[in-house]
C-alpha cells in the first residue's frame, strides 16, 4: 500500500503510522462536559464498509497528519489531504 | 541402471557436452547443464521420488514446474538444508545433494506405509473426530504420533549461513510471465517508451514454448523466444528478472517477488560470497499485466497417484526441453485436445502411445500419425504397479464393453488447463467459470490490471499473442504513453486449437473403491470430499478446511478446480454457483530468510549508543537495553557482582557524588507565542505562567485519562521551552504532540521538534555534586542562592556550552548537565576529573532505579497504561483551571472509586526477606482464583538506605491501608512473603536534601 503525501509524494506504507478515525472531533471542554460525549469520543468508532476518513501520520517523512479517504472494502485510496492547511504566516 | 537411460541423443535445451554430478538419497547420478533435478532424475530412470503426506504412498514426479505436489525433497545439508523444495524447480548444479522425505527407513521400504491400512481413521475431518476422545490423549499421544507419521520434510535448527537482500524497484508496467504473451506484451508496451519490468520464474524466457515442438517465424519456439527476449533486453526502458517469482499483489500497486540469485550457482567448492542467495523485491508499478500462463490439472480416477503418472504437458516438456523420454509404453488419458500434442511428440520420439479420450471425438486427433490408436469414450479405471507402473485398465464409458488391460511405464493425464490468475485474485477479485475452456478465468481484471495469453484463457497461441500485443499497448496508454496501432505479429506453425469436455471423476460404478486422489500433496481423495459434503461441509471454503484440500505447499494449484468440479457434481450445482476458494499471497513457498532479508543478528534492529558509550565500555560497564539504546546497567569493580556494585554506586551518590548518563531521555525543543498554552493542553499541570529560567516536573495523560508519560519542562525564554520525556516514550510523545497540534489545536502558533540526538546529558547527583561542578562550570553561578532547586541556566565546561538544570531523580542535591552531543564525552570526562578527589562514581540504570524507588518516584512499571495520575499520588498536580488531554476521562466515576489500585510502598515483615516484582498481593496466601489478588508489586529492590528490601505496588484502596499486612505471592517462583504496606517514599520524605 502507498499513500500520496501532499508534501512528499507517493510513499510506501511503512513510512506512515495509522492514527485513528479522522471523522471524530475532540469535544469542546467548556460546552461538552457531559461524560457520555467524552465516552463516545474516546471509545466509540464507526466501522463503515466503504469510504472512510482516517488519519495517517507521515512519521518517517514530513511528520504531517494526513486525512486519507479510503475504501475499507477495496483499500483503494480516494483522496489525501493535510489535516491542517498550511498557514500563510504566523498570527497577528 | 544405465546412466541417463532415458536421455534422447539430441534435442532439448541441455548441454550434453558437460556432465553435472549430483546425489539423490546418497546415490550418485549424472545430468547436464539445463537440467532440473526432476529432469535429471527422470533421465536416469528414477521413478519413485517421494512418499505421500498421510498414507506414505509411493509417488513420482508429476509436473515440470513449481506446481509439483509430489516430488518434494530436502536440499543440501546442515545449515543449508532446506525442506519441501520441488525437484521440478531445482536447477541442477555440481555436487547437488537431495534427499527424499517422509519415509522411514528408506524410500522403497517405508514402514509407515501402514497408514494406508488405517485409512478409515485418517479420512476427512479426522483431526476433529477420530482423536478427540479421550481429550487428554490428544496432546500426549495422538498429536505427536500424527505429526511424526504425517508430514513433509523436517526443519533443521541451525542458523541459515546464507545472505538475503531486500530491494525496491519502480516501473510503469509490470508484466508477470515471459512466455509468448508476456514477451509480445512487453515489446508492444516498451515501444511507447514506458518502463517495463518483465518477471519470470524460469531461468530462461519463453514460458511454455520451451516445452513445445512448434515453430514461430520459421524457428523453433524456444529459439524465437530467446532472440525476442534479447531484443527486449537491449532496450533501455526494459528490465527483465529471471528466476523470480512474483509471490503477491498488495494494495496500491505494490508487488512482492523473490529472485533466486545464486541458488543455481551453488556448486561444490564454489564460493558465491559476493551474491546474496535470494533477493526479495518490492515492486511498485503503475499498471500490471498478468501473463502467467496456465497450469494443467490432473484427471481423477482410481490409483491415479502411482509413480509414473504424469501430467501430459509435463511429459512433453521433459522431452522437448530436457531431452528426456520419461516412458516408452505410454498411455495418454485426456478430456481435451492439448494432450494430443504430447501423443504426437512422444510418438515421434519413439514411444508406443495409446490415447484414451473421455470424449466422443477430438478435433486434434488429426495431428496424430495414423498408426496411433485412440479410444474415445473410454477412461482409465485402474492402475497397477507399486514403486513404478506395470499396467493399466481401460473401460468404455458409455456403451457396455470389455475392459482392456495394457502394459505401460508412463501414464500422461490431462484434465484441462487452469489460467494462472492468482495475482489478479490477491486483492479479493474472484474468477468466473468459463464453460468454453472448462476453467475459471478472470473476466474483469480489476483496476490498473490486465490479463492476457494463457492466463486469460487464450490457449491458442496466435490468438494469445494478438491479444497480448493489444494488452501491451493498452497498458502503456493507461500510463499516459502514446502507442502505434499496428504491429507485425509472429507466425506460428502449426497453430493448435483447444477443445475440452469436463471430466471431474470416474463414474462411481466404474470405480472399484480404490483411492482416487484429488489433492496429491495432502492426500485428499474423492471419498474425503464426498464425506465432507455428506457431513455438511460441502461449501468450497468449508470443504477445503474439512479435508485440508489445497492446503499444502502447492496451495492446491493442481487440485482446487477438480475439487470444485466434484463438489459441484455432488451438490448438483453449476461451477459458477460453487465458486472458488480465496486465493491469497504467497503464490509459492518463500524462505523465511528471504522475508527477513538483512535484518538478522546484529542487523535485526539498530543499536543506539550515547556519546559517552566508549567511556562506559572502557570502565567495564555492563550494558542493558532500553528501547534501542544500550545503557550502562552497572559498573562492576574488580570481581564485584551485580548486587555489590549497585549498592556501592547507590551509597556513593547518597553520601558523596555520582554521575549517570541520561542522554537517552527524549528531548523536544518548543518555540512560538502559543508554546505555553499548547503545553497547558498537553500536561496536567500548567507551564504558561512558569517563570523563565525554571524547570518543572510534568505529567501527561492519554485522552482516556490514563498516565502516558512524565518528564520535565523548562522555560528558557518567553516563547522557548525545553522538554524531556522518558527514554522509551521519546518517539510516541512527539507523535502524540504532533497529533494534538495538527488535529485538536491547529490554531496555536507553536513549532517543535525532537532534539534527542543533538544533546548529551548527564546527571551529577549527591551532596557533593555542587562542589564538583563548581570546579568546572564557568559563566554560571550554581550556589543555592543564585541557582535554587528547579533552576535552569547556561554556562560552559572547558569551553563547551552547557545547559544546567537543577533537577533531581535520585532525591539528592543534583544537577543535570546538557551539552552538544559532540562534546558529550569531553564534558563527561571533565566532570569526572573534577570529581576524582571527591571519589565521584559513575552509576548505571539499576542504581538509578534503586534510588527512585527509595524516593517513591514512578517509572515505566507504574506507568503501565492502566493507572491515573491520582492512582500514582499525582492527583493534586491536575489543574482545575484549564482543559488538558485526559482531563474529563481521568475523573469518571469508575476511576475515582475507593477501591482503585493506588501506589503504595512495601517492606517485608521480616527484615531479611525479599519479594519479587510481579508478585500479587493477597490477604490469604492459600486462596486461589482470579479475584483474590488485591494488587501487584511493580518494583522491588534492595534499599541500601533502609538496609532491607523495599517495593512499590499498586494496591486496591492502598493509600488507606498503610500498616496493613499482606502476602506477596509469586506462584511462578513458589514464593509467598509477608509484607507491610507503607508510604511509597522511603528516603527523605520532606524532600529537604534537594533544596540544600
Ligand atoms: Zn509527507
Amino acid at each position: 500500500m502507498r499513500i500520496d503525501c501532499p508534501w512528499c509524494g507517493s510513499r510506501p506504507l511503512h513510512e506512515y503510522a495509522y492514527s485513528g478515525d479522522a471523522t471524530t472531533k475532540r469535544p469542546d471542554a467548556e460546552r461538552d462536559a457531559d461524560l457520555s460525549v467524552w465516552m463516545d469520543h474516546v471509545y466509540l468508532r464507526d466501522n463503515p464498509a466503504g469510504l472512510h476518513k482516517e488519519y495517517w501520520h507521515h512519521v518517517s517523512g514530513c511528520r504531517s497528519l494526513l486525512v486519507v479517504t479510503r475504501d475499507t472494502t477495496t483499500h483503494l485510496i480516494e483522496s489525501v489531504s493535510l489535516a491542517v492547511q498550511p498557514s500563510k504566516g504566523g498570527k497577528k | 541402471m544405465n546412466q541417463q537411460c532415458n536421455r534422447s541423443s539430441d534435442g532439448g535445451m541441455i548441454d550434453r557436452s558437460k556432465i553435472i554430478k549430483f546425489q539423490f538419497d546418497g546415490r550418485a547420478y549424472e545430468g547436464h547443464p539445463g537440467d532440473t533435478l526432476a529432469s535429471a532424475l527422470l533421465a536416469n530412470g528414477v521413478i519413485l521420488t517421494a512418499r505421500s503426506f498421510k498414507y506414505h504412498r509411493p509417488r513420482g514426479i508429476c509436473t515440470a514446474g513449481p506446481e509439483e505436489p509430489n516430488a518434494l525433497v530436502t536440499l543440501g545439508r546442515k545449515g543449508r538444508s532446506e525442506p519441501n523444495i520441488a525437484a521440478t524447480v531445482i536447477e541442477l548444479f555440481e555436487g547437488l545433494e537431495a534427499r527424499s522425505q517422509n519415509r522411514w527407513p528408506s524410500l522403497r521400504y517405508d514402514l509407515l506405509a501402514v497408514n494406508s491400512l488405517i485409512k478409515p481413521l485418517l479420512s476427512a475431518g479426522f483431526y476433529y473426530k477420530t482423536f478427540m476422545w479421550p481429550r487428554s490423549f490428544w496432546y500426549a499421544l495422538y498429536e505427536p504420533m500424527i505429526r511424526r507419521a504425517a508430514g513433509l520434510g523436517a526443519l533443521q535448527n541451525r542458523p541459515d549461513p546464507d545472505r538475503y537482500e531486500h530491494a525496491h524497484i519502480h516501473c510503469d508496467i509490470l508484466i508477470v510471465g515471459a512466455g509468448p504473451a508476456g514477451l509480445v506484451a512487453a515489446k508492444e508496451a516498451s515501444r511507447s517508451g514506458a518502463r517495463v519490468l518483465l518477471v519470470d520464474d524460469q531461468p530462461r524466457p519463453g514460458g511454455y514454448l520451451s516445452g513445445e515442438s512448434l515453430e514461430i517465424d520459421g524457428q523453433p519456439g524456444a529459439q524465437w523466444a530467446h532472440e525476442f527476449a534479447d531484443e527486449l533486453r537491449a532496450m533501455d526502458n526494459v528490465r527483465m528478472l529471471a528466476r523470480t517469482t512474483v509471490t503477491g499483489r498488495y494494495d496500491g500497486m505494490t508487488f512482492c517477488a523473490v529472485e533466486r540469485v545464486s541458488d543455481h550457482l551453488r556448486a561444490r567448492n564454489t564460493k558465491v560470497a559476493d551474491l546474496p542467495r535470494q533477493r526479495l523485491w518490492t515492486i511498485h508499478a503503475e499498471q500490471f499485466i498478468c501473463a502467467a500462463g496456465a497450469i494443467e490439472r490432473p484427471l481423477v480416477f482410481d490409483d491415479n497417484d502411482r509413480p509414473g503418472v504424469m501430467l501430459a504437458g509435463a511429459a512433453r516438456r521433459y522431452l522437448n526441453q530436457y531431452g528426456v523420454l520419461p516412458g516408452r509404453e505410454v498411455l495418454i488419458f485426456t478430456n481435451n485436445d492439448d494432450a494430443y500434442l504430447t501423443a504426437r511428440d512422444l510418438s515421434a520420439a519413439g514411444a508406443d502411445v495409446i490415447v484414451i479420450d473421455t470424449r466422443k471425438k477430438a478435433p486434434a486427433a488429426k495431428l496424430l500419425p495414423g498408426r496411433l490408436k485412440v479410444f474415445f469414450e473410454h477412461a482409465l479405471t485402474d492402475v497397477s504397479g507399486h514403486n513404478s507402473l506395470s499396467s493399466a485398465t481401460m473401460t468404455p464409458l458409455v456403451v457396455k464393453g470389455p475392459k482392456q488391460t495394457m502394459r505401460c511405464d508412463l501414464i500422461c493425464i490431462s484434465g484441462g488447463w487452469n489460467p494462472t490468475t492468482h495475482l489478479l485474485s490477491h486483492l479479493g477479485q474472484k474468477p468466473q467459470w468459463s464453460q468454453k475452456i472448462a476453467a475459471y478465468t478472470m473476466i474483469d481484471s480489476g483496476s490498473n490490471a490486465f490479463v492476457t495469453g494463457g492466463a486469460a484463457g487464450l490457449f491458442e497461441l496466435t490468438q494469445g499473442m494478438e491479444d497480448a500485443a493489444k494488452t501491451g499497448r493498452n497498458a502503456a496508454r493507461a500510463c499516459g504513453f502514446s502507442t502505434e496501432e499496428r504491429s507485425v505479429l509472429p507466425l506460428v506453425s502449426p497453430n493448435s486449437s483447444y477443445a475440452i469436455e469436463p471430466f471431474w471423476r470416474l463414474p462411481k460404478q466404474l470405480s472399484d473403491g480404490s483411492k482416487s486422489f484429488v489433492d496429491l500433496q495432502n492426500d485428499v481423495t474423492v471419498g474425503d470430499l464426498e464425506l465432507s459434503e455428506r457431513e455438511g461441509f460441502g461449501h468450497a471454503e468449508h470443504a477445503k478446511r474439512y479435508t485440508t484440500l489445497g492446503m499444502g505447499t502447492d496451495q492446491g494449484k493442481l487440485s482446487n478446480v477438480n475439487a470444485l468440479g466434484l463438489l459441484a457434481e455432488l451438490r448438483d450445482q453449476t461451477l459458477s454457483e460453487t465458486g472458488t476458494t480465496t486465493y491469497r499471497p504467497l503464490y509459492g513457498p518463500v524462505a523465511l530468510g528471504a522475508l527477513a532479508g538483512q535484518r538478522t543478528g546484529a542487523e535485526f534492529a539498530p543499536v543506539r549508543h550515547s556519546a559517552m558509550h566508549d567511556w562506559h565500555a572502557e570502565q567495564g560497564a555492563v550494558f542493558t537495553h532500553a528501547g534501542l539504546w544500550l545503557r550502562p546497567y552497572y559498573y562492576p569493580r574488580g570481581d564485584e557482582g551485580f548486587a555489590t556494585a549497585v549498592t556501592r554506586e547507590v551509597r556513593a551518590v547518597r553520601s558523596g557524588v555520582g554521575m549517570v548518563d541520561v542522554s537517552t531521555l527524549g528531548k523536544i525543543e518548543m518555540k512560538g507565542p502559543d508554546a505555553g498554552n499548547f503545553l497547558d493542553h498537553l500536561y496536567i499541570n500548567s507551564f504558561s505562567k512558569m517563570k523563565i529560567g525554571r524547570a518543572r516536573y510534568g505529567a501527561m495523560l492519554r485522552e482516556d485519562g490514563m498516565m502516558f508519560d512524565d518528564g520535565t519542562v523548562s522555560r528558557l525564554s518567553r516563547e522557548h521551552y525545553f522538554i524531556t520525556v522518558t527514554t522509551v516514550n521519546a518517539a510516541s510523545v512527539l507523535q502524540h504532540m504532533e497529533f494534538c497540534h495538527q488535529t485538536n489545536w491547529p490554531e496555536l502558533d507553536v513549532q517543535f521538534c525532537s532534539v534527542s540526538e543533538a544533546w548529551s546529558a548527564m546527571a551529577v547527583a549527591g551532596p557533593k555534586s555542587r562542589e564538583v561542578l563548581e570546579r568546572v562550570v564557568e559563566d554560571l553561578a550554581i550556589d543555592n542562592g543564585a541557582f535554587p532547586f528547579m533552576a535552569v541556566g547556561n554556562g560552559t565546561i572547558g569551553g563547551a556550552f552547557v545547559r544546567i538544570f537543577r533537577i533531581s531523580f535520585s532525591g539528592e542535591l543534583a544537577f543535570e548537565v546538557y551539552t552538544d552531543a559532540s562534546y558529550g564525552q569531553s564534558v563527561w570526562e571533565a566532570i569526572m576529573r573534577a570529581g576524582q578527589s571527591l571519589d565521584i562514581t559513575a552509576y548505571g540504570t539499576e542504581a538509578m532505579t534503586v534510588m527512585r524507588t527509595e524516593k517513591g518516584h514512578v517509572a515505566g512499571p507504574e506507568l503501565d497504561g492502566r493507572t491515573t495520575a491520582a492512582d500514582l499520588g499525582l492527583g493534586r498536580m491536575m489543574s482545575q483551571k484549564k482543559d488538558f488531554v485526559g482531563r474529563r476521562m481521568a475523573v469518571r466515576d469508575d476511576l475515582v472509586l475507593d477501591t482503585v489500585k493506588q501506589l503504595v510502598g512495601l517492606k517485608p515483615l521480616l527484615e531479611g526477606a525479599s519479594f519479587k516484582m510481579g508478585a500479587h498481593l493477597v490477604e490469604d496466601p492459600t486462596g486461589i482464583g482470579a479475584n483474590v489478588s488485591q494488587g501487584h508489586v511493580t518494583t522491588a529492590v534492595y534499599s541500601p538506605a533502609c538496609d532491607h528490601f523495599i517495593g512499590l505496588a499498586l494496591l486496591s484502596g492502598g493509600r488507606n491501608r498503610v500498616g496493613e499486612r499482606l502476602y506477596a505471592v509469586s506462584p511462578l517462583h513458589n514464593e509467598q512473603v509477608e509484607v507491610v504496606v507503607s508510604d511509597p517514599v522511603f528516603v527523605d520524605p520532606a524532600g529537604e536534601r534537594t533544596h540544600v
